[in-house]
């Protein structure tokens, strides 16, 4: 396994072992990060295209109709192809931008390096999951070029519309092609989260207990388990589907349909069991998103606030409880899909109950900040921000968990509200305070920090600007994946709202490219970064930055310490890495209640 | 710290961060939603489930909105103070009486929202009362199709993939006496303050029956029938919207509620055409 990186010096490498079909954790962290850039940059596009046609609808775009000759007709979006931007937006974004970003990205990243391992525990099996991340979008975006155009039933992509070829025009080959893409991501995935878990449980250095690793390796070590658990079902449903629009069976088709005038010839399936496995995965799956950026952001803020981490065990154990939690409240998506009512009892109150975790996780990250010395980093604001947006988006989570209130806002504007609160923003933003967080060590040069204030400000109230006033439009009745509020009389006096919020998504996007330029930027010519600019207590920041193949020169670290001991009275600096020995610096008690000094537990 | 001239910004940055916590987001949230709620709010309640589901919005909105400013206003004051501190930081990470009150007390805040939620949830699914009026609505791509039982009280028998013609898009079976009389409509009539039970179905794909004045949403699943009650109070004449996503046409899936006296309803359902007469 990974001892073989011990006589690094001498193996040789080419350009294309090194940065192409590389075996090392960091590049691979970094191809994964790049790809999903890039899937953003796609994905943002189509939330553009979605934002033109509802802010304004009768507008007309010669530019689009000339990039998507198909799609547009008399310079104007098509309802089909409305809907399968909605839907590829969906996908990309959760599938190919924040899990891989996350997971793949600063999962591989930081793993090794954090827990103080010279690599993966399965190094070949690391790079077959970036591999198979690039085949999967290439099918995907297929889907756009054929006949019938991109799947357009949505990223949950219900049957029967996903599974009838004739009930919608994306749903031919298009929707194939989607099935297929997403089977070659979760084998992707599969092999990550399974290369997570043996090398967090395995590979830990000496001394590393697992009370002393840092929150984000909590983070993806549950992500990990989640992924690890919740995707094969996904990925046994999409089977199951393919062989439903394929081979004639029909678990998810049920008896006596017609299509039109077309009778449909499939007898016995439920289409409900499509959701339930599907709800299986995908609730699971907004945690994965959530899970590493709660301990990134814990890490960011613990280290600019120069304050250790307030309530560590309650910090694991809420994410703990947050990852059990969140394989029982599936059903809170289907409280109006035909559940029998006290089944909707019972997941209303495993729902709520996800509140708690998720609200120690809140105070203590507040307790953090109190009598802090803030040090205002770009990273340090995008952590800051995440608090905001996660107890907004959150809050809105009572509403749609409580499901007397879900009846009237399920599938309203108000649950797209919701999720791009907690998803799309909060998620984001842990990305972007790890981005800033940690560059220097990717690449031994600081991002630009103007620039990167700038980026900051124009998001945090680009996105209060865009996804705020949509919990009007839900509670106004406003649908979710409608084409146009044209039709309907209760929506007649949501065409400034939907313009306002068109002009915010607008500016947010625009304000991205401020990023990409600033990241591009900075890798050439950035401030040269040390080792350990922020004065940071984990291992990755005992190396050099970029840290070198095998990670750690010499021998690997040995650990004496928990994570935060910033600002420990008495001591020389403000902080003391881990790999300090106890006796070298007097470190008061950490449990405060008496357990001992932290080099006495673990081992 | 290697780059610690950012340090001598932290005052200034904090007041200004807080600031904006403080008035952009507390504030602004708090107004946005007392503007929200005089042009883009609720439409009209109009059924006896719609009084009680909105009370328990409201209630919500009022805990969540209050713990979303004081949690906010908290955020500004640490980040305030944060900029500002020139001390070292604290070295305080553990204090169990604080964690358990903070574990504690949002769990005796969503006990009693989850009583409250469970009482309106187990009302709005309660049996049909029997004087119940029963209509049978079925969803298709993209419209809606109304069954009234006719003066049997019996629904037909139906069966879409044999008898589906253009004059018989139920696909009543022909040879059922209890269909015969049966009333297939392209309005809903419905009374005012008389409970309605709907036999909701689908023909070809899901749909969901969204019906905002009435604050009913229930998804029309293939191969299932759903039972939605309510009661709907106020006449007049109301949309009835899909809710889920069904196909190109999800944006037009438009159907037409009247909501009227037991002898205008009477009047209307008299001068339908039975099925076969
Ligand atoms: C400027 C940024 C963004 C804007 C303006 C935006 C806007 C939208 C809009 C208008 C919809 C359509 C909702 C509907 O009709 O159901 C949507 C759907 C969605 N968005 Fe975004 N979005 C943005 C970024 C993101 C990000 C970063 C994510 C990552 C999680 C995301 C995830 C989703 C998902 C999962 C859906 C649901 C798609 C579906 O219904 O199939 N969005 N977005
Ligand atoms: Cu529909
Ligand atoms: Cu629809």
């Amino acid at each position: 396994m990974t001892v073989t990186h011990e006589a690094h010096p001498g193996h040789r490498q080419s350009f294309l072992t090194r940065y192409i079909f590389s075996q090392d954790h960091k590049i691979i962290g970094l191809q994964y990060l790049f790809t999903s850039l890039f899937m953003a940059v796609v994905g943002g596009f189509l939330a553009m295209l979605i934002r033109m046609q509802l802010g304004f609808p009768t507008a007309k775009f010669y530019w689009a109709q000339w990039l998507f000759p198909g799609g547009f007709a008399n310079n104007q979006i098509k309802p089909d192809f409305y809907l399968a931007v909605v839907t590829m937006h969906g996908t990309i974004m959760i599938f190919f931008v924040l899990t891989t970003a996350l997971s793949g990205g600063f999962g591989n990243f930081l793993i090794p390096l954090q827990i103080g391992a010279r690599d993966m525990a399965f190094p070949f099996m690391n790079m077959l999951s970036y591999w198979l991340y690039p085949p999967a979008i290439v099918v995907l975006l297929l889907s756009f070029f054929v006949s019938g155009g991109a799947p357009n039933a949505g990223w949950t992509s219900y049957p029967p519309l996903s599974a009838l070829p004739n009930a919608a025009p994306g749903s031919g080959l298009g929707q194939t092609l989607w099935l297929i893409s997403l089977a070659i991501l979760i084998v992707a995935f599969l092999f990550g989260s399974l290369n997570y878990i043996t090398t967090i449980l395995q590979l830990r250095a000496r001394g590393m207990s697992l009370l002393r690793m840092p929150l984000t390796i909590w983070g993806l070590l549950f992500t990990a388990i989640l992924m690890l658990l919740s995707f094969p079902v996904l990925f046994a449903a999409a089977i199951m589907l393919l062989f439903d629009r394929l081979g004639g069976t029909s678990f998810f088709v049920p008896a006596g349909l017609v299509v039109g005038n077309t009778v449909i010839q499939h007898a016995g399936g439920s289409p409900l069991l499509w959701q339930h496995l599907f709800w299986f995965l995908g609730h699971p799956e907004v945690y994965v998103l959530i899970l590493p950026p709660m301990g990134i952001v814990s890490e960011v803020l613990a280290t600019h606030a120069r304050k250790p981490i307030f309530g560590y065990p309650f910090m694991v154990g809420s994410m703990a409880a947050i990852s059990f939690l969140s394989f029982v409240v599936w059903g809170h998506h289907m409280f109006v899909s035909g559940m029998h009512p006290l089944v909707g009892m019972a997941f209303m109150t495993t729902t709520l109950a996800i509140a708690i975790p998720s609200a120690v996780k809140t105070f203590n990250w507040l307790a953090t900040l109190w009598r802090a010395r803030i040090r205002f980093t770009t990273a340090m604001m995008f952590a800051i921000g995440f608090i905001s947006l996660f107890v907004t988006g959150g809050l809105t989570g009572i509403f749609l968990g409580s499901p007397a209130i879900d009846i009237y806002v399920h599938d309203t504007y108000f649950v797209v509200a919701h999720f791009h609160f907690v998803m799309a923003s909060a998620a984001l933003f842990g990305i972007f305070a790890g981005t800033y967080h940690w560059f220097p060590k990717m690449f031994g040069r600081f991002m630009n920090e103007r620039l990167g204030k700038w980026h900051f400000w124009l998001t945090f109230i680009g996105i209060y600007l865009t996804f705020f006033p949509m919990h009007f439009a839900g509670i106004a009745g406003m649908m979710r994946r409608i084409f146009s509020t044209g039709l309907y009389a209760h929506l007649q006096g949501l065409a400034w709202v939907n313009i306002f919020i068109s002009l915010a998504a607008f500016m947010l996007g625009a304000a991205q490219l401020l990023f990409i330029w600033n990241l591009f930027a900075s890798l050439v010519r950035g401030q040269r970064a040390p080792a350990n600019p922020w004065g940071a207590t984990t291992l990755e920041w005992q190396t050099s930055s970029p840290p070198p193949h095998g990670n750690f020169p010499g021998a690997l670290p040995e650990v004496h310490r928990w994570p935060y001991d910033y600002s420990v009275p008495g001591a020389p600096e403000d902080f003391i890495p881990q790999t300090v020995p106890v006796t070298a610096v007097p470190a008061p008690v950490h449990g405060g209640s008496g357990e001992g000094p932290p080099g006495g537990k673990g081992q | 710290m290697i780059d610690s001239p950012r340090d001598a910004d932290a005052p200034r940055t904090g007041r200004r961060y807080g600031l904006v916590v403080l008035l952009f987001v507390a504030l602004g949230g708090a107004l946005s939603f007392a503007l929200a709620r005089t042009r883009w709010w609720l439409p009209p309640g109009a059924s006896t489930q719609a009084a009680e589901i909105d009370r328990l919005f409201t209630t919500t909105l009022i805990v969540t909105g209050i713990v979303f400013v004081l949690v906010h206003i908290f955020l500004a004051v640490l980040i305030w103070q944060g900029g500002r501190r020139t001390a070292p930081a604290a070295y305080w990470h553990d204090n169990r009486t604080l964690e358990l009150t903070y574990t504690l007390a949002p769990a005796a805040i969503l006990v009693t929202l989850i009583a409250m939620g469970a009482v309106v949830w187990a009302r709005v699914h309660a049996a049909p009362p029997p004087d119940a009026l029963v209509v049978e609505v079925r969803a298709e791509q993209f419209g809606w199709v109304f069954r009234y039982p006719g003066a049997d009280g019996q629904f037909g028998r139906t069966d879409a993939t044999r008898f589906l013609t253009r004059d018989n898009p139920l696909g009543i079976d022909p040879t059922d006496p209890a269909g015969r009389d049966d009333i297939v409509a392209r309005e809903l009539h419905l009374i005012a303050g008389r409970p309605v039970h709907i036999r909701l179905s689908a023909k070809d794909v899901l749909h969901s029956f969204f019906v905002p004045q009435f604050r009913v949403k229930q998804d029309a699943v293939p191969g299932m029938v759903q039972s939605v009650v309510f009661e709907p109070t106020r006449a007049g004449t109301y949309e009835i919207a899909c809710a889920e996503l069904c196909g190109v046409g999800h944006y037009i899936m438009r159907g037409k509620v009247v909501v009227e006296t037991r002898g205008a309803f009477e009047t209307w359902l008299a001068a339908q055409q039975p099925f076969a007469p």
